[in-house]
């Protein structure tokens, strides 16, 4: 059987729609938000795996390759920043990072 | 496919430009503390080398390069000749700084570099992916500048909301470029703005790519409602990095908005004309009254920012050849304020000391009446006070507004800058008209004091004659 191009459409925005929501129902972790962001750019993939598949058209292949290696080094920097964060405030708690308003 | 035939010469500013970053950061790598001047004196010459072949490869014409996902025109060729310039004047003003307060490390020139690089990436991009590639290596490096002070609390938080808010911004844009990729088959700029005008402009596909597109694209240039990031962002880290991210991004900034909505999309003007709308009304609106209560200048000229942001949504919803001339016109003149609004915070910042509160600028006049000219220079510009560049711009974009018969989003421009005069008008008060408090004499270098009052004079210079930069913006878009 043949899985149509709307069913993966659907996915992608399903997990489009869970990693906003994670983001912003969230108030604990600045890890979940992390995951949340990662989550996004698949569902981004998905779209464009799917998308290249049906027009029989590799750029989008390539792009998802390019999309995975961009998610890995702002993995690398959010962790990194996470680290530094947490050495100077000794919390990740996304409700604690109220230091600056107004 | 033969090496002629990627037409690399076109790219040979970025190609050097990546060389001598490589080279500078081999080179710091060896390099003690004591010889940090090197990386510096190597991030110059590299910035000069790249605006040297950036003069000598302009050109009128359209050149396409590596299977034309590379494209050079006027536009982009202005765009990087100020970019590249802004970033070297960047890097005059934060030396002294950056020594102040022991970051004076190759990192900063090193993702500086970069962060041009992909800013002169996003400029000339003609496909998706160089977009999404130019503005990732600009957004990384930013991300790792604003933690550049590892002991500094703030510095920290303020990267990780604009870590968290510039990664959901990235990802709505990618999702709105692969629905945009699936309706049009192809990643190619052209071949997208092909697909518009055969399915129109009602295509509701489309116009749900456009909207996470837009919205990306706002977030980056920080409009309201997607504005949140800016403030923290800007109060918290060290104003070096500050006058970074709030100069030469925006052109780049400016850039990918013509590449994306104008070129790709500018089928579909109408739906995104009333988009903008809204945004430049609410930026203008919050940007100016807010910027009234607050008592940190860096958070101050962040919401001016956002107000001057809405002016530039202003010139770009006019959706003509005048209206983007007058939003790039704007976009270069606010680059140009904003870099030495920061210059003079950064002047008056000693080690242990960030004057970056309101009342550090009381009776600034009586420690130093030529600096306090400058800043009024400033300040007045920003306001849009004749005969300086701010005047002209403000100018420049109400009048492509008029001409769309939008009167009455010109008045309500007019209204909120006119609200924004206050808090402009506040700093001159507090430097000719108020005691000083602090006593100490400024303390920096030469060549950013000369720098430093070029910038402001350049200003005036440009108010006294603004035909010279308008007609070089004009006749990018002719």
């Amino acid at each position: 059987m043949m899985i149509s191009l709307s069913s993966y459409l659907i996915l992608g925005a399903i997990l489009f729609a869970i990693s906003i929501a994670g983001i912003f129902l969230n108030r604990k972790n600045v890890v979940v938000l992390l995951m949340c962001i990662e989550l996004m750019l698949l569902a981004a993939n998905i779209n464009f795996v799917a998308f290249s598949h049906y027009l029989n058209d590799l750029a989008g292949q390539v792009f998802v390759f390019f999309i995975l290696t961009v998610a890995a080094a702002e993995a690398a920097i959010g962790l990194a920043i996470l680290v530094v964060l947490f050495r100077n405030r000794r919390t990740i708690d996304v409700e604690q990072l109220n230091e600056m308003k107004g | 496919m033969t090496l002629d035939a990627l037409n690399y010469i076109v790219a040979l500013p970025e190609i050097f430009l990546l060389s001598m970053t490589c080279v500078v950061l081999v080179v710091d790598v060896s390099l003690r503390d004591a010889q940090r001047n090197a990386s510096y004196v190597l991030a110059q010459l590299s910035l000069l080398g790249t605006f040297l072949l950036l003069l000598s490869g302009m050109t009128d014409a359209r050149i396409y390069a590596f299977n034309d996902m590379f494209v050079q025109d006027g536009m982009a060729d202005l765009l990087k000749l100020f970019v590249v310039a802004i970033v070297a004047v960047v890097f005059v003003y934060s030396r002294d700084y950056l020594k102040g307060r022991s970051i004076f490390k190759g990192e900063y020139y090193l993702l500086g570099l970069f962060a041009t690089l992909g800013m002169m990436l996003m400029i000339s991009s003609a496909s998706l992916l160089m977009l999404y590639l130019g503005l990732e290596l600009l957004s990384l490096c930013l991300y790792a500048m604003v933690a550049l002070h590892r002991d500094n609390g703030n510095a920290s938080e303020a990267a990780m909301k604009y870590f968290v808010l510039g990664a959901i911004a990235s990802g709505m844009l990618l999702y709105g470029m692969s629905i945009l990729y699936g309706l049009s088959g192809s990643l190619m700029l052209v071949d997208i703005a092909h697909a518009v005008t055969q399915t129109g402009s009602t295509d509701i596909g489309m116009v749900f790519a456009l909207v996470f597109v837009l919205v990306a694209l706002m977030f980056k240039l920080g409009a309201v409602p997607f504005h949140m990031w800016v403030p923290d962002v800007y109060q918290g880290s060290p104003t070096a990095v500050t006058v970074f991210l709030s100069t030469a991004p925006k052109l780049a900034g400016f850039a990918i908005i013509m590449r994306l909505l104008v070129e790709a999309l500018g089928g579909l003007h109408t739906d995104w004309q009333q988009m903008l709308v809204i945004l430049a009304v609410l930026s203008m609106a919050i940007g100016n009254i807010v910027a009234i209560a607050q008592a940190n200048i860096k958070r101050m000229l962040a919401y001016s920012t956002i107000s001057h942001v809405g002016f530039i949504i202003l010139g770009i919803l006019a959706a003509s050849a005048e209206g983007y001339a007058s939003a790039m016109f704007y976009t270069i003149a606010y680059a140009l304020m904003s870099l030495g609004g920061f210059g003079i915070i950064m002047l008056l910042a000693r080690s242990g000391f960030e004057a970056d509160q309101l009342d550090d600028f009381k009776g600034l006049n009586q420690r130093s009446p030529w600096f306090a000219f400058m800043m009024l220079i400033l300040m007045f510009s920003m306001a849009g006070v004749p005969p300086t560049l701010g005047f002209w711009a403000k100018l420049a974009v109400l009048k492509s507004i008029i001409h769309i018969d939008m009167v009455w989003l010109a008045g309500v421009a007019v209204f909120f800058s006119i609200i924004g005069v206050f808090y402009y008008l506040r700093i001159i008060k507090l430097m000719y008209f108020d005691k000083q408090q602090d006593n100490t004499p400024l303390q920096c270098s030469t060549d950013m004091q000369f720098v430093l009052s070029g910038n402001a004079l350049l200003i005036l210079a440009l108010g006294l004659y603004p035909t010279s930069l308008m007609v070089l913006c004009v006749s990018v878009f002719t």
